[in-house]
């Protein structure tokens, strides 16, 4: 009988391998099919009127226009006459039309009037935001604070902070909906396949008509881009379908970018007066913290820091400012490159005070990050001799003669990554071919691929043998992915389903080779007896033995299913950043970056690194790009469009070299999710290294050059 | 390096919204390239940014009648096959493209000239479909991702980015691909710095750009048979 557990690395022919992923060819082909680009036979356009302030109430609503303009087939309205709009973006209305500019037209002749309210946008001094708007969400205290940082004899204190940034994905929010009869199929653009029923039902329900979850049909083969924006299919999915069933007609919904970078996309800000002290030999003894943030109206959680060092004595407030702003949606870690900003920032600083090598001041104090430590250990350690720490690091400020400074940062982050629930479906042909399949879904990650590996080194087949179907509500539900689940679920419930399925067909098999199934192994395309390799049939003489019915496996996967052993939670990584700072301009360059990360057992070892890089590059962007900049005389966002919210291009980024830790003490424990911890640590090693280049730190993310030479007293900050 | 003798004068090659994957100067107006790479200090930068992309923008005064309001005939070359189709004159080509011919590997993105998702290949310059009316491209020799290479084979460059794991959700890779084959039509032996420099005119989200500068030496080494520069 085939075993769950996973393969020893001796006889894994896929698993850990560098596999290039199974959809490559029909994306970078272009013709993969996006939400975006569903254009089915009378497709109908619709675009959406937005509120223009960021807190008003509405008066009036007046669509009559709009209704009779050229081209229009139906109007749906968001809100109602007497309500209120909370930040700028919010969705009022939406008009669909024969083509995607008679549906502009007619959405500006919609006439909504507003009486504007007062509104608070800006974040950065909680002092402004009055108790209307501030809300203390915690206080926490740890040990005896006060005595603590009597004990301390070097303390550091500071202010850090980031900004609110966005998400930004490729492809906005949106979906195509087309009703057939009762049934509605929408080919959304979603993180959650699976997931969608109830908020259809309801929403439709909202809107008066009568839809039951059982005839959704959800289609997302591939998406552009989610980062934790997209598990709702959001108040514009619904009204696709609503629009679709007022017309007759399919409707595309597609955000434009303003709008989706206005309400779809918020990683909340956080910032932070922070004290922290060590004793003179660098222990940690005390951290106190005042900080705060906003995540929208309705706030958000609360991050506790200090992150990762569990300091014995802490006091700690944390604030949500409430603003009117698009609303926090989790962005790849959520909270957790925040926390990891403000901590290792601040602790850096007082390396820097103490006169230690941070990674020497790190090391001294790792017993305090846990029950990880030695993972943390080595990690460093192995960082460090990749980026030549020892021979390249220098107390603060490079005294290199010229402008351009370099310097050396470092920080490390956490994450869980536990995978989720979700089910598989493998079914064996009598041809010998196989299917596995699962409502998950690919947001660039390489979710195809992993389950294609598993699948056939389960079954002891070549990657090409199995076909993987996923992005579908007809096949059995998987999770969101959301918390780097995605890897750890799908692996564990493909490695049910297929390991269940191979013992059927073994059973099967097992008297025309004159033994019982337990002796048997699938290997090498053949179906074989242990240990004697001689006794063997090709996998296709094996399945053509099943009869005429498919052998079918359904496999539950998370920690709840049979498979919980096969995966686990709990990462940890180590980064460090080099970067160049040219001090007449206060422009700062990534110039390298090493990041090690354990993961557990790594399924595909180039998408896994490709993860890395992703991260890597996404932290460089906050580091030193991103920022949602919002003006409080107006109440709007300044940069809702690409040339103004900022992403770097391909020579903003310097090199990245990726480490994964795989001894067997990694290993043993099983998949872990691999997509967020990695993008937790790069603003907070990138800040790190450019207060070592120039001597002194750069509160604020991102590290613009106004921001660089306010910090060097070479000028006003913007 | 640039070559001098890649200048047009058309509107597309001034400048803002042709660069996609190009590195020569534009003989006018600013670069996109140059903006980007000035991220950050470009206050009084995007003055002149702006102002480049209205040239840009702006029609070709020698033999441009009155056109519209109301949709007109259009007779596009795409991938070598004419295409008659009726729009307004105010629907760019990647609208033309995407939404009348249902040739949607062209991605709409920022629809203002900022990320090169829209890459098409026009007269063999790289440009942002999306800041191209489709009535200015008619005469033209459009060239699209769906016609790069025949039906179930796939390009040098597509198959390098495959190889190179250059694209994870996939949504900015088609624009990619385009300007990265516009650039090794003109650039049969880059370095890799020089690669770094010439495809600023695409942003990618998820962050592929590693991949990307391996698959694009790659592909330049493979499509030539004689290997990438040293």
């Amino acid at each position: 009988m085939a075993d769950l557990q996973w393969p020893p690395a001796a006889n894994r022919h896929l698993i850990g391998k560098s596999i290039s992923r199974i959809d490559g060819p029909w994306k970078s082909s272009g013709t993969a099919k996006y939400s975006y680009d569903m254009n089915p036979p009378g497709l109908l356009y619709a675009k959406m009127v937005t509120s223009p302030y960021a807190h008003a109430k509405i008066t009036a609503i007046d669509t009559s226009a709009a209704e009779h303009a050229p081209g229009v087939h139906a109007v749906h309205l968001f809100t109602a006459v007497g309500k209120e709009v909370t930040c700028e973006g919010q969705e009022v209305a939406a008009v669909a039309a024969d083509t995607e500019e008679q549906a502009e037209d007619a959405a500006r002749l919609v006439r909504v009037e507003y009486d504007e309210l007062p509104y608070l946008v800006a974040d950065t001094d909680p002092t402004h935001a009055g108790a209307g708007n501030f809300r203390q969400n915690s206080e926490e205290t740890q040990g005896n604070p006060t005595q603590g940082f009597q004990q301390a004899e070097v303390v550091s204190e500071g202010e850090y902070g980031l900004p609110v940034i966005t998400h930004c994905c490729m492809e906005s929010h949106g979906s195509v909906a087309q009703w057939d009869g009762d049934k509605l199929n929408v080919w959304l653009s979603t993180q959650n396949v699976s997931g969608q029923g109830g908020e259809y039902a309801q929403g439709l329900s909202n809107a008066g008509i009568n839809f039951s979850a059982s005839n959704l049909h959800v289609d997302c083969q591939v998406m552009g881009g989610g980062f934790g924006s997209k598990f709702s299919a959001d108040t514009w999915g619904v009204a696709a379908a609503v629009l679709a069933k007022k017309a007759g007609r399919p409707v595309k919904l597609m955000l434009d970018r303003n709008v989706e970078l206005l309400v779809a996309g918020c990683r909340p800000s956080m910032h932070g007066k922070i004290r922290v002290g060590a004793k003179r030999d660098g222990t940690l003894v005390a951290w106190e913290s005042q900080s705060w943030g906003t995540g929208g109206v309705r706030g958000f959680g609360v991050p506790p820091i200090p992150y990762i060092f569990d300091i014995p004595n802490y006091s700690r407030t944390h604030a949500n400012v409430l603003t009117n702003i698009g609303a926090a949606r989790a962005w790849r870690a959520p909270n957790h490159p925040q926390m990891c900003y403000l901590t290792m920032t601040a602790l850096e600083d007082l390396a820097a005070k103490l006169g230690m090598d941070p990674l020497d001041f790190f090391l001294k104090n790792i017993a305090l990050t846990g029950e990880r430590a030695d993972y943390y250990k080595q990690e460093l350690q192995q960082a460090a001799e990749m980026i030549g720490w020892k021979q390249k690091w220098h107390p603060r400020g490079d005294k290199t003669p010229g402008s351009i400074k370099r310097g050396l940062g470092l920080s490390i982050h956490t994450w869980g990554g536990a995978g989720h629930q979700g089910f598989c479906r493998t079914t064996i042909h009598p041809d010998g071919s196989v299917e596995v399949a699962t409502g998950s879904q690919d947001l660039g990650t390489g979710t195809r691929t992993v389950i294609g590996i598993v699948a056939a080194e389960t079954l002891g087949l070549p990657l090409e043998g199995v076909q993987v179907e996923i992005g579908d509500t007809k096949y059995p539900p998987d999770g969101a992915s959301g918390g780097s689940s995605t890897v750890g679920g799908v692996t564990s419930s493909t490695r049910v389903a297929a390991t269940d399925a191979l013992n059927q067909l073994l059973a099967k098999v097992a008297p025309s080779l004159g033994t019982t199934p337990d002796k048997l192994e699938a290997a090498q395309g053949q179906i074989r007896v242990i240990g004697d390799p001689s006794k063997a049939i090709s996998w296709k003489q094996a399945c053509a033995k099943m009869g005429a019915t498919p052998i079918v496996a359904q496999g539950q996967g998370g920690s709840r299913g049979p498979g919980r052993a096969l995966i686990s939670a709990g990462v940890g990584g180590a980064q460090m950043a080099e970067v160049s700072v040219d001090v007449d301009t206060g422009v700062v360059r990534m110039e390298k970056m090493v990041a090690v990360q354990d993961c557990g057992l790594v399924i595909d070892s180039k998408t896994a690194e490709s993860q890395v890089f992703g991260a890597c590059i996404m932290g460089t962007c906050y580091a030193l790009h991103e920022e949602k900049i919002m003006d409080q005389q107006t109440g709007t966002c300044l940069n809702p469009n690409m040339e103004f919210y900022k992403l770097g291009g391909i020579d903003d980024i310097g090199d990245i070299v990726v480490h994964f830790m795989t001894d067997p003490m990694y290993e043993n424990r099983g998949v872990i999710g691999l997509g967020e911890p990695p993008v937790v640590s790069p603003g907070a090693a990138i800040s790190n290294a450019v207060a070592n280049a120039i001597g002194v730190r750069v509160p604020e993310l991102p590290m613009t050059p106004d921001r660089v030479l306010a910090a060097l007293g070479k000028g006003g900050q913007a | 390096m640039p070559d001098q003798d890649e200048r047009h004068d058309s509107p597309e090659s001034e400048g803002s919204d042709g660069e996609a994957g190009s590195d020569q100067k534009p003989s006018k107006g600013f670069s996109r390239r140059q903006f980007i790479k000035g991220t950050g200090l470009a206050v009084s930068a995007s003055v002149f940014a702006t102002e480049g992309l209205l040239k840009a923008a702006a029609p070709d005064q020698a033999g441009a009648g009155v056109e519209g309001p109301g949709a007109v005939k259009v007779q596009l070359r795409i991938n070598g096959q004419l295409r008659q189709l009726q729009v307004e004159p105010r629907v760019t080509l990647l609208d033309a493209l995407r939404n009348r011919l249902d040739m949607t590997g062209a991605k709409k993105v920022c629809d203002r000239a900022s990320c090169g998702a829209c890459t098409v290949i026009l007269d063999g310059r790289p440009v942002y479909s999306c800041t191209v009316l489709a009535i200015d491209a008619q005469g033209k020799s459009i060239e699209t991702i769906e016609g790069l290479a025949p039906k179930g084979t796939l390009h040098p460059v597509s198959q390098a980015f495959v190889d190179n794991d250059a694209q994870q959700c996939g949504f900015c890779t088609p624009g990619f691909v385009m300007a990265v084959k516009a650039y090794l039509d003109k650039h049969p032996h880059p370095t890799a710095d020089e690669v770094k420099a010439s495809l600023n005119g695409n942003l990618c989200r998820c962050g592929t750009y590693m991949g990307v500068r391996q698959a694009v030496l790659e592909a330049a080494t493979k499509m030539t048979r004689k290997g990438g520069r040293a």
